[in-house]
């Protein structure tokens, strides 16, 4: 049966090529302008750790109190020195790492190379094991090396393809800020995005690669400066990398792992707790007014997400309902004027079912030829936005198996939908009325 | 021309005129936002920075090895570093003038404060916020800028200091901008303020026409246009340099520099992409994400206008073949060809008329639910306006041809069975 209204809605898109052409295009340029926009938003939405992100907590301290909140009362979205490093030497989360963003010079061993700058973070340990980072070669540094200052580094995959030619150079030594490092880890490639460790200091997505990682107590002795925002409330008293830490300036990350919800509602405890006792002895005039949340929550907080992809996704979503309503405009058009057609059917003794199966796969069709069209136009959409989409978001957006998937379905589901319609009015269409009129 | 048989018409098939009402209405209601939109974005792109931005560029560099800036013997030597780069660029034969400089306007790399008229005041409370150019003596004419009032900064008004000390500044230029709000009265030039809640007085010497600060980002815009020049070289280990080419020789002095730095010392980063950028450079990668929205939705408001005049069409057409009897009867009756393009021209406006009331509240609803989601403003009235008068052309200019195929009916048709 089904073949036989393939047949019959062929034949008949094939008398109106004008129409048909017209139908296919509307749906075709509708679904891809949405599903281009989508494959941004999906891009830059998407979970970044989707196996841990529910365990993985940021803590947010308000040591400025009411006057360095803003109108929402959010405390400060970063952690100043003194807090990080009693909340690190607290060591009450399973796993837990302060960082901040660095930005030093690499000098190449060979003398006829130019320094190069690099960028990376001063991180603790738990860092790796907490973020399941994957190395290619060796691992990360042991806790003995977060408090012994140890000169080591983990660097990224490209780094030591750069440096090493992308053999195994755990042992070696790189030269960073003029001081020997030895390599103790290579990352595999490790490229996460949003940067959701440290969106504060990497504004959620980057281009470039994290090409090292250094231990944070050896960062802040040798004076590798901080290179991302630092946000204050007061100048500090202190000048230099050494009066910042002494300061209430805000520039550093933090992230803790919390297996379930009794850890993550014992932390938040600790961390008022904290903040009790700096009310208690004086340092905080205020009531403890601390954040503890998870990682999607603190993305969705920080608005790693741009506005304009939201905007745009909606705008083509908008685009694909007119293009809908076009379409059901037409079908019924076309439907109706086959109304002497469906008369003869239905007093040959065609059920209405019969002329519902018949229209619906007329409509079908017409979503189906328009989905592959609009794939091909959703390829050419997603390689145009990379001409003029910012580039560490263009640079996310990719076609595949899923989102030629979803292109195809959208279309078919969607047409079938504008044409449940007209499919109905010509199913309401009186036979001895059109058999009489002709 | 009577309206009864239209609207009587129209009654018959009441589901494609509300399908093809709504349709304009939902293309009415994006266009307008996304017009709105990108008029936007085109103004935001185009605010002048109030530099001179031709022939001018940003040398960006990193000493290796360098003394860390925080004690007083460090700062000293990279100051000496510093202004041994600056000498070696003043020397290029394509160059005009240099200018060590934090940061410039559209780098989105910026050091703010905020300015008041007392000393050791709180900060926020009222008082302005600033971006603060760290620069020297040279700096108005590198940059280009344009000064209403005072006096320029003179080579005796330099200091230098370590980039994360905090030192008097006896001596500022400010904007026009920042001068009128700090000094609603005018004559800002010798009057005194005060940075950063500090107790050290700062004389105003000048007041420049514009300059915008560094930041493009939605947290600079209540204090775009509050700058700071400061006549201090801030030493730390890495440095900016603002250039100025003579004129049209701009990618000539941007090929020397490298050398000219390497040989004044090798030990440096000087990336080739990133470290000798253009501003016009610097000002596309600061408003691409702008642009790229622009012609985003200049491209959906372009499929979704084409996509609507072609249903007119489509819709018409299939009408106009449904109607041909009944278009040869009043033809047969005496209608000229003229009245029955007429006809059609005046159901279209009908049915476009529906649309674009329903199209302005949802327009207007839009725009309200985006203002309440996203930074977005009250969308003014004459984009509505506009976009109601062109919803309606493109319906008359989409009708046209299929009316006229109608009015080129024969009255013979009223004798054929339909």
């Amino acid at each position: 049966m089904f073949a036989y209204y393939l047949e019959l809605a062929i034949r008949s898109l094939r008398r109106s090529p004008g129409l048909t052409a017209l139908m296919v295009l509307t749906i075709a340029f509708g679904v891809a302008a949405s599903m281009t926009t989508y494959s941004v938003f999906r891009a830059v939405s998407g979970d970044p750790i989707p196996w841990k992100s529910a365990k993985l907590f940021v803590p947010q301290i308000d040591n400025w109190g009411p006057n360095g909140r803003g109108s929402d009362g959010e405390p400060p979205n970063a952690m100043d020195y003194n807090d990080a490093i009693t909340l690190m030497r607290d060591h009450r989360a399973k796993l837990q790492s302060a960082m901040y963003q660095i930005s030093p010079s690499i000098v190449p061993a060979d003398a006829s190379k130019h320094p190069i700058n690099v960028s990376g973070h001063a991180v603790y340990s738990e860092f790796f094991p907490m973020l399941d980072v994957p190395f290619l070669y060796g691992s990360g540094w042991s806790a003995d090396d977060d408090t012994q200052r140890a000169a080591v580094v983990v660097i990224s995959s490209k780094l030591n393809q750069k440096l090493f030619g992308g053999s195994n150079s755990v042992g070696k030594t790189v030269n960073i800020e003029g001081k020997d490092y030895r390599v103790v880890g290579v990352l595999n490639d490790w490229n996460p995005q949003p940067r959701f460790f440290d969106v504060v200091n990497s504004g959620g997505f980057s281009t470039g690669v994290e090409d090292v990682f250094l231990p944070f107590q050896r960062a802040i002795t040798v004076g590798i400066p901080n290179d991302g925002n630092t946000n204050c409330n007061a100048v500090p008293t202190e000048s230099g990398f050494v009066g910042l830490q002494h300061s209430a300036c805000v520039w550093i990350a933090y992230m803790a792992e919390l297996d379930d919800t009794a850890a993550a509602t014992a932390y938040k405890q600790y961390l008022d707790g904290y903040a009790h006792d700096l009310q208690q002895s004086g340092h905080f005039g205020w009531a403890p007014n601390n954040r503890l949340r998870d990682l999607p929550h603190w993305l969705d907080n920080q608005h790693v997400v741009p506005s304009d992809t939201k905007v745009s996704l909606l705008v083509a979503l908008g685009l694909l309902l007119a293009c809908l309503v076009n379409t059901a405009g037409l079908l019924l058009a076309k439907f109706l004027r086959r109304s002497s057609e469906i008369g003869v059917r239905r007093a040959l003794g065609a059920p209405r079912l019969a002329i519902y199966a018949q229209f619906l796969t007329e409509a079908s069709i017409i979503g189906l030829a328009g989905g592959v069209l609009g794939l091909m136009l959703t390829g050419v959409g997603v390689v145009s936005v990379g001409w003029v989409l910012p580039k560490d978001i263009a640079a996310l957006a990719r076609v595949d198996f899923s989102l030629l998937t979803l292109t195809l379905l959208v279309a078919v589901i969607a047409t079938t939908l504008a044409g449940l319609y007209p499919t109905f009015r010509a199913s309401r269409v009186q036979p001895a009325w059109q058999l009489k009129s002709n | 021309m009577t309206m009864h048989p239209i609207l009587a018409a129209l009654r018959k098939h009441k589901a494609g005129v509300v399908l093809i009402s709504l349709q304009i209405a939902l293309t009415l209601a994006i266009v307008c936002n996304a017009v709105f939109i990108i008029g936007q974005r085109v103004e935001r792109v185009n605010r002048p920075t109030g530099l001179d931005e031709n022939d001018l560029f940003l040398v960006t560099q990193q000493w290796v090895g360098a003394p860390s800036g925080d004690d007083p013997a460090g700062v000293e030597k990279l100051d000496v570093m510093q202004r041994e780069d600056l000498a070696a660029l003043r020397n290029l034969p394509d160059v005009a003038s240099v200018a060590p400089s934090n940061s410039v306007p559209l780098l989105n790399s910026s050091w703010t404060g905020s300015l008041s008229l007392k000393p050791a005041d709180t900060l926020g409370k009222g008082n302005p916020r600033t971006a603060y150019y760290f620069t020297d003596e040279q700096a108005m004419t590198t940059l280009g800028l344009h000064l209403v009032a005072g006096r320029a900064f003179n080579a005796g008004d330099v200091q230098h200091q370590g980039a994360r000390d905090q030192r008097d500044r006896p001596v500022v230029i400010v904007t026009q901008a920042l001068a009128d709000k700090l000094f609603p009265q005018g004559n800002a030039v010798g009057k005194v303020i005060y940075s950063d809640g500090s107790a050290a007085p700062s004389t105003i010497i000048g007041v420049v026409a514009r300059l915008q600060i560094p930041s493009t980002g939605s947290f600079g815009n209540d204090f775009a246009w509050y700058s700071t020049l400061v006549p201090t070289r801030l030493d730390a280990s890495f440095a900016r340099y603002v250039v100025r080419a003579k004129p049209g020789r701009r990618d000539a002095a941007m090929h020397a520099v490298p050398a000219a730095l390497y040989a004044v010392n090798p030990m440096r980063v000087l990336d080739d992409d990133e470290s000798v950028k253009s501003f016009a450079d610097i000002r596309a990668s600061a408003y691409r994400a702008d642009v790229g929205m622009a012609i985003l939705m200049g491209v959906v408001c372009l499929i979704l206008l084409c996509v609507t005049a072609a249903g007119i069409v489509g819709l018409t057409s299939f009408w106009v073949g449904q109607r041909h009897r009944q278009i040869g009867v009043r033809r047969a009756l005496g209608a000229r060809k003229i009245d029955i393009l007429h006809y059609f021209q005046i159901e279209n406006l009908l049915i476009a008329g529906g649309g674009v009331v329903l199209g302005v509240l949802l327009a207007v609803g839009l725009n309200t639910w985006l203002m309440t989601h996203y930074e977005m403003t009250r969308i003014p009235l004459l984009y509505v306006v506009t976009g109601v008068l062109a919803m309606l052309a493109i319906g008359q200019a989409a009708v046209f041809v299929p009316a006229r195929r109608a009015s080129n009916v024969p009255p013979v048709e009223a004798t054929r069975a339909a």
